[in-house]
Formats: structure tokens, C-alpha cells, sequence
């Protein structure tokens, strides 16, 4: 077992370094550079670039430079000294703008999780166990209707609804008196009172998704044969049904985490965007846009070294529960 | 013959006029219909039957874990406990009122009612350990500690005899052998006592010396706690060893029922002197191959295999270490199949019977050896080496057979289309060309023509097997392998493949690599035979030869544990078990 997962660490290390390179190779993919596209910006305003200026940006961040010596700078950067470098955009430390977004983005997208699991597990089981009942059916076409819809009409259309017939300020995480103010008691209140309704949006599509899995992977294990045999046991059904099917079925859900890690970063830009929700993900799409490439390589590494923690996180924990994967 | 002397005169569980249903869309469908039957303490009832006939429907309703079957008439009285060590049980119990899910059943299940069941596999937990599925049973039903709950699992395990049993109680399923798991299975379903023990086609997946086995420690089990067993099996060698009394199903309906010893005798239904012929017929040469011996003789060597050998990485243990473990899965085996001639490859699972008709078929890539084919112009070509393109001739040459007429038929395919299928592969391009050939092939197999045009689920087991039949021998091939052809198969229906796989030969001029665990079928259909054991081939020589005087140790021992079909044998064979010299 330790063995296992001490191979897993050390596997992900070289696949770090290869997935980083390849997210700083992206970042550098669009023709052009950050210099280029702030020189269009400034045309199209009208005002005048001046060229030797723009040399002078251009050495001061070495852009210059072949590709693999900006990455190794870059690299060596965040690896030696925490350092992602500085945007270009806001002329400020990569590292100092994403934190307090990123925990933000950690706190929606674990809420989100949860919120979820806890709506889509059982309703999965239950569509399962009463397969092709009314209540099935209902669930069914609930989930279908949530999967459908496009996030961001979902918030619209709870942003109309929150403003116009409740009079109550639906957008972002803070109220404005909270906004700038120090952390306590009463601001952690007020997140909450905001995380409601992002957590429902973002969480509907997945929950969907999550409930016809559930039903899936639980109605393949409902009829196999060591159900029966527990049933021959005498055990009662729902004790049989939490302890044996259920318990398997859950395993694949180990592997999602895998992929709800980089959802952290990137999984909700556009209702982030509506909402003008205060995390990560607005942000993403600012760097991207503008070229701002220490920013947007700063992402696109997290979001990277996200899935790689994702998937060894659950790689492990899927070997926790399940003793079959121990042992290969 | 072993009586046991406690007769009791009331039965333990009375089954009267027993009817369970499926609901269908076309109204309800009988499964069981109207079946009354005794089972009495310390003796075992067989009901035999094939697959569709309702035994498995039966045993499961009298645990009433019969869904989604119904049962709509009827009654299976619980008796009161005859022991006076168990006088839990108030007085008699009609189980088929009870409900389902009820307090009352749940409490006759696992504590008075055990069941066994096919797949020791599927049937045990995969994700919890051995241990906490047996204690879970002693503790549902036994007021007791855990710690003592696990000191009487281990005990059982013990009774089971599973070697080292405090190790194996923490053991998961997957690290058990077959063998182990269904002796797990059994401990399982004795961890309360029951005074009935229902075991569903127990060693049906088993290999046969294993099966030997398990069918002594349940006779032995039931007469030191004295059960009454209900005992499933489609397998007349099974009952002769193990039934007193023996109930022949068909249909859902029991069509006679006789102590074993008449019913072997004197068989009174035409269904089930059928069922004891196909049995014992195995017991000897199909008297159809011996004569087509007599008129056309065995031919040239047309496949020679030479010094074959395939070994399989076991771990490739992690990235630094560099030794890795090997599973010789094939070592050293040669042979030469003459045309016209059927040779014969049987051994347990895991002899490696499966990776050489893989290996000779080249599924598989041999590391060592030759596989020389000769075409039907007498070129010798060795198959080793040769890559995919190279092979497309000789492939047609050589077709196989899989086990499994479920899986082997790609579901959305019609028959047409998967006959064809190899016909268009080696070139035929004309559809009517095909059409035509296709028909031929569908009556040579015994299928009528408008089969064609359905897809394979609208067929049974035997008919699907046919169609594998028609598509190994749409090519014109000259060798066909048979991978276990028809292991999967009921007995009845299984003797007639074998007579078509015999008609074709004569037909086409075939020869067969015939690969079964099942000696019976091997000496009915093959003239040589090759033993394998563990990779290699302990023995090989005339069918015969080898079946009436083997030589090696192993062959002993597989002949000796093959259970005879007649149940005055029934001790007259020693068995043992055979552990290759290390």
C-alpha cells in the first residue's frame, strides 16, 4: 500500500514538469505577446506607441529570450522561490492577485461538491431502487431539464428573480459594506448568505449528472449475485443495500475527484462572470484575453497541477476503499 | 451405501403445489408450476434439471428470495425444528404468506434456511473481507460478541478446511482459488447451523477434482450437523454421487421424483432417460467416430506444433525494481494434428489449455517453439513470426470455436452478418455470392434460412452456438479449435453439437483441437489426447488408451475425481488429489 502510493508520488513528478512545459508552450501558442496586444490596445484608443519604449518592455521581461529560457526562468522562478512572476495587465505579483480568488474559488467549488453529493447520492439510490416508478421518472426529467440548461440563463434567471421579487442583491460574495472589510464572524455570515445561490447554480448541472451515474452504477450492481447472497443472510434491505451495492457503486464517484479539482479554477467562469463572483475564474479569462502570460501561465499551471493532485488524491483513496486496486 | 440411520418421518420443509410466476407482458409466466416436493433432515434432495426448467426459481423461493418472480399459489411449510438444540421456531411456517421483507423471514434466512450459490466469485463481496461476511451472518442472526463471533468464524473456516484460517479470515475473496471461495461460501451459509441447506449449482464453476471435493465436505458436513440439503444440478454424474432422493425438473414442472438409486434403475420419463443416456454415454467412444475411423483413415500431419512456449509477466514490480515473476502458462508442448483427426487438450482452469489454442491460433504470439501448418498444397509454413498480413491465408485455414455463444455473437449483428462477416474478409465481394453461401452454411449447421435475418439474442444457447459453428467453417477451413464449445451448453443439447461437430468432419474434412476440462466429452469425440498440467502435458496418447489405463499421477487423479453417473460407484473410486513434486 505504501509502496503503491509512494510509486504514484513519484510518478506524478516528471508528468508535472512535462504538463507545466506544455502549459507554458500554450500560453506562448497565440501569435504574439502580451507587448503586442497592449501595442494594439493602444492604436485603437489612438494613441501613439512608442516603438523603443516597447523594445525596453519587451528586455525588461525578457521576452525576448528562445521559448525554453522563458520557461526555465519562469519555472525555476516558482519552484525556488514561489515567485509566478508579474502581470503585465496590473503590473503586480502573480501570487499576491490569485490567492485571495483562489480561496474564494476553493471555498464555491468544495460547497459546490458537497451541495451535490448531497442531493444527487441519494435521489441516484433511490431512482435506482425504485426503478421506472413515478418518482424515477420525475427525478429523471428533473435531471434531464437541470443537464439541459445552460448555467449562466439559470443565474440570470435567479438574478432577475432575486432582484426584482425579493429586492434582495443576488451578485458577488460580499455585501459591499463587507467587501474590503477584515475577516470576522459577521462576514463569514454574510459568504454564506451569498454562496447560496452560485452553489445552487453551478451545482445543478452536475447534480444532474451525478444522479443518472449514481442510478447507472448502482442499478449494475443491484442484481448481482453477492446482493442475493446478503439478502440469504437475512439482513434487512436497507442495511443490504447501504452496505453492499451502494458501497460499490460509490467507488467510481472516488475517481470524479480527479476532476472536480481543476473545476476549482475553471469550472464556473461564466456564472462567475455574471454573477461578478470575486474568485478565480474571471480573472482566468481577463489573462487569457489580454495575453497577460505570467498570469495566464499562472492559472493554467494550477489548474494542471490541480488535476495531477486531483487524480493522485483519488487514486489513493479509490485504493483505500476498494482492496482490489491495492493489490494490482 | 451410506444411510444415514436418523429417518424421520416428518419432512423439515413440505413444498405443496408451489407455483412462482414472472409477470410478463404476454400474462404470467409458470417458472415453477404446481410443484410439490419433501425435504427431510440429514438427506439431500437433487433437482436436476437444464437451464430454463425452474430449479433455480424453486430453491430461491423457499428463502422467498424470489424476485422479481411472484409466487401465486401454493405453500412451503416450515416445520418445527425436530432438535431439541434449536427450538427457536414456535410451530409451523407457511413461507409463501410471508412478507418478503419482513421480520419473520429474515430471521428463517441464514439461521434456518442457508443457501450456496453458483459463482463463488460474484456471489461473495468483493469489497469486504472474508471474515466480516461470515461474522455479519453470526451476528445477525446470534446474539454474540464480535470477538466471539470471529473465534466461531475461524472455527468454521476451520470446519471448511481452509488452510491456516486465522490468515484467511482477513483475507479479501479475489485472494481466494475458486476452490477456497466456494468453501468460503459454505462457511458463510453454516455460520448459524441451518438446519437446511439449499446449494445452487455449488461446483457447477468449478474444475472437476475441485468439485470432488466440495461434494465431500458437504456430504460430510451434512451428516456431522445432519441437514437436509436441496441440492441444484443440471450434472447426472453429481447426483449419482451425492442425492438420496432425486426430482427431475422440466419446464417448471417436476416430472418424476424417485429415490436415486430407482431412478438410475428404472427411469420412468422419457425426458429423464434422455438426461441419464447423455450422461452415460460420455462414458465411452461415440460409436459414430469409431466407425468413421473404420472408413476413412487418419491422414497426414497437417499442424505441428514444436517445443511451444508462452510465458506471461506476473508483476512488473513498480519502476525500480527490475526481476519480474513469470507465469509459464505454456512450456515446451509439441503435438501433430493429422488430418481428420480430432486430438483432444484437457486440463483444470489455468493448465494454460486456453493461451496454447491461443498461441496455435496466434491470438497470441508464442516466445519459443514452431507452429508448422501445412496448406492444403503441402507447403509447411511456421506460423511464429509471421505478422498479421502474412497470416490472413493461413487463418482460414484454421478457425475457432469460443465457450461462450452469449458473448462471442456481437449482440447488434444479424446471423447473416456474422456468418458473412468472414466470408467478406477473405474476399468474397459478391452479396448474393454471400447470400447464397450463407444459407448453405445456416443449413449445414441445422438452422433454418430465415435465421439469417434476426439478431442473436432471439436465439437459445445450443442455437447460438451453431451459428459460431457456421461461422468457424464459412471459409472452408480444414482445422477448427473448439475452446470449451460446449461447456456452456445443457447436457441434451450438448450431445447434439457434438453430433454436428461430427457430421461437418465428415462433410468437410475436418480436423479438431478439441479443448475441454470435461474427460467425458474428450473421450466421446477425440482420438488422442494431450494432459496438461500447469503449462506442460503430463501425459498424451490414444483417448482410450489414456481414459482406461492412465500413466501419470495427475491423469489418476483427474479420472478419479470425474464423478460417474451411476450411484451404485458411488464409493468405489478413491480420489486424491494430485500436487506436482517441487
Amino acid at each position: 500500500m505504501l509502496y503503491y502510493i509512494f510509486r504514484r508520488i513519484v510518478w506524478s513528478i516528471p508528468f508535472f514538469f512535462a504538463i507545466s512545459l506544455f502549459a507554458f508552450l500554450i500560453i506562448q501558442a497565440p501569435p504574439g505577446d502580451y507587448l503586442t496586444t497592449y501595442a494594439a490596445r493602444l492604436e485603437a484608443q489612438g494613441q501613439v506607441v512608442d516603438q523603443a519604449r516597447l523594445e525596453t518592455l519587451r528586455e525588461r521581461f525578457a521576452l525576448g529570450e528562445p521559448i525554453l529560457v522563458q520557461y526555465f526562468n519562469w519555472i525555476s522562478g516558482i519552484i525556488t522561490r514561489g515567485d509566478f512572476g508579474i502581470s503585465f495587465e496590473f503590473q503586480q505579483p502573480v501570487s499576491e492577485m490569485i490567492g485571495q480568488r483562489m480561496a474564494l474559488s476553493v471555498v464555491l467549488a468544495t460547497s459546490t461538491l458537497f451541495f451535490t453529493w448531497a442531493i444527487a447520492l441519494p435521489i441516484g439510490i433511490y431512482s435506482a431502487v425504485r426503478q421506472y416508478t413515478a418518482g424515477d421518472y420525475f427525478f429523471s426529467i428533473l435531471g434531464f431539464i437541470g443537464l439541459a440548461t445552460p448555467n449562466f440563463l439559470i443565474a440570470l434567471a435567479l438574478m432577475y428573480y432575486g432582484t426584482v421579487h425579493l429586492g434582495a442583491d443576488v451578485t458577488g460574495l460580499f455585501s459591499p459594506e463587507y467587501a474590503n472589510a477584515p475577516w470576522s464572524g459577521a462576514k463569514v455570515v454574510d459568504l454564506l448568505k451569498h454562496l447560496i445561490i452560485p452553489v445552487v447554480i453551478v451545482g445543478t448541472a452536475s447534480t444532474a449528472s451525478l444522479i443518472r451515474v449514481m442510478r447507472a452504477n448502482l442499478l449494475d450492481e443491484l442484481f448481482k449475485p453477492y446482493v442475493v447472497t446478503a439478502r440469504a443472510k437475512g439482513l434487512s434491505e436497507f442495511r443490504l443495500l447501504m452496505k453492499y451495492p451502494v458501497r460499490i457503486a460509490l467507488n467510481p464517484f472516488v475517481s470524479t475527484i480527479g476532476w472536480a479539482f481543476p473545476q476549482i479554477v475553471s469550472g464556473s467562469t461564466i456564472v462567475a462572470v455574471v454573477l461578478s463572483l470575486p474568485t478565480a475564474d474571471p480573472l482566468m479569462l481577463d489573462a487569457l484575453l489580454s495575453q497577460d502570460m505570467y498570469l495566464a501561465g499562472a492559472f493554467i499551471l494550477l489548474l494542471s497541477v490541480l488535476s495531477i493532485v486531483g487524480m493522485l488524491v483519488s487514486d489513493i483513496l479509490l485504493a483505500l476503499i476498494d482492496p482490489r486496486i491495492r493489490y494490482t | 451405501m451410506t444411510q444415514t440411520n436418523t429417518t424421520t418421518q416428518t419432512p423439515i420443509i413440505s413444498i405443496r403445489n408451489l407455483t412462482t410466476a414472472f409477470a410478463t407482458r404476454d400474462g404470467d409466466f409458470n417458472a415453477v408450476d404446481d410443484v410439490s416436493l419433501d425435504i427431510h433432515a440429514g438427506k439431500t434432495l437433487c433437482l436436476v434439471g437444464e437451464s430454463g426448467s425452474g430449479k433455480s426459481v424453486l430453491s430461491r423461493s423457499l428463502l422467498r428470495i424470489e424476485q422479481p418472480g411472484l409466487i401465486r399459489k401454493g405453500e412451503i411449510i416450515l416445520h418445527p425444528s425436530q432438535s431439541a438444540a434449536r427450538r427457536v421456531r414456535p410451530g409451523a411456517i407457511d413461507l409463501a404468506t410471508l412478507d418478503v421483507k419482513g421480520k419473520t423471514i429474515r430471521d428463517i434466512r441464514g439461521r434456518d434456511i442457508a443457501m450456496i450459490f453458483q459463482e463463488p466469485m460474484s456471489s461473495l463481496s468483493p469489497v469486504h473481507r472474508i471474515g466480516s461476511q461470515i461474522t455479519e451472518s453470526i451476528r445477525l442472526h446470534e446474539k454474540i460478541s464480535k470477538a466471539d463471533a470471529r473465534d466461531k468464524a475461524v472455527d468454521l473456516l476451520k470446519q471448511v478446511e481452509i488452510a491456516s484460517p486465522e490468515v484467511a479470515i482477513d483475507k479479501y475473496p479475489f485472494e481466494f482459488s475458486g476452490g477456497m471461495r466456494q468453501r468460503a461460501m459454505i462457511a458463510l451459509a453454516l455460520a448459524c447451523n441451518p438446519e437446511i441447506l439449499v446449494a445452487d449449482e455449488p461446483t457447477t464453476a468449478l474444475d472437476v477434482t475441485i468439485q470432488a471435493e466440495i461434494l465431500d465436505l458437504l456430504k460430510d458436513l451434512q451428516n456431522r450437523h445432519q441437514m437436509a440439503m436441496l441440492f441444484i444440478t443440471h450434472d447426472m454424474g453429481v447426483v449419482a454421487q451425492i442425492a438420496d432422493q432425486v426430482a427431475v425438473m422440466r419446464h417448471g414442472k417436476v416430472i418424476e421424483e424417485n429415490d436415486v438409486f430407482t431412478l438410475f434403475r428404472e427411469p420412468q420419463h422419457s425426458y429423464t432417460k434422455t438426461l441419464l443416456k447423455a450422461a452415460q454415454s460420455s462414458d465411452t467412444p461415440s460409436q459414430r467416430r469409431t466407425e468413421m475411423r473404420a472408413r476413412r483413415p487418419i491422414g497426414q500431419p497437417i499442424l505441428r506444433a514444436v517445443d511451444l512456449g508462452k510465458k506471461f509477466p506476473l508483476s512488473s514490480k513498480g519502476i525500480f525494481r527490475k526481476e519480474v515473476r513469470w507465469l509459464h502458462a505454456v512450456k515446451d508442448v509439441s503435438f501433430d494434428l493429422h488430418a481428420g483427426e480430432n486430438i483432444g487438450i484437457v486440463g483444470e482452469s489455468g493448465s494454460g489449455k486456453t493461451t496454447l489454442a491461443r498461441c496455435i491460433q496466434r491470438i497470441v504470439t508464442a516466445q519459443s517453439g514452431q507452429i508448422l501448418l501445412t496448406d492444403a498444397h503441402g507447403t509447411e509454413t511456421d506460423l511464429v513470426g509471421l505478422d498479421d498480413k502474412a497470416l490472413l491465408p493461413h487463418w482460414r485455414d484454421m478457425r475457432m470455436i469460443f465457450q461462450d455463444p452469449f458473448a462471442s455473437l456481437n449482440p447488434r449483428m444479424t446471423i447473416s452478418q456474422i456468418i458473412a462477416e468472414p466470408l467478406l474478409l477473405s474476399g468474397m465481394t459478391s452479396a448474393t455470392e454471400r447470400k447464397e453461401r450463407v444459407e448453405e452454411l445456416l443449413d449445414l449447421v441445422g438452422l433454418p434460412k430465415s435465421a439469417g435475418s434476426r439478431y442473436p439474442h432471439a436465439f437459445s444457447g445450443g442455437q447460438r452456438q451453431r451459428v459460431s459453428i457456421a461461422r468457424a467453417i464459412a471459409p472452408k477451413p480444414r482445422i477448427i479449435i473448439a475452446d470449451e464449445a460446449t461447456s456452456a451448453l445443457d447436457v441434451s443439447i450438448r450431445s447434439r453439437v457434438m453430433d454436428l461437430l461430427l457430421d461437418l468432419q465428415e462433410q468437410l474434412d475436418l480436423s479438431y483441437l478439441f479443448i475441454s476440462h470435461d474427460v467425458g466429452l474428450v473421450r466421446y469425440f477425440c482420438d488422442r489426447v494431450l494432459v496438461m498440467y500447469k503449462g506442460e502435458v503430463v501425459e498424451s496418447g490414444e483417448t482410450e488408451q489414456i481414459c482406461t489405463d492412465p500413466h501419470h499421477r495427475y491423469t489418476q487423479s483427474l479420472l478419479s475425481a470425474v464423478p460417474v453417473a451411476d450411484p451404485t460407484r458411488r464409493d468405489a473410486t478413491t480420489r486424491f488429489r494430485y500436487h506436482a513434486p517441487t
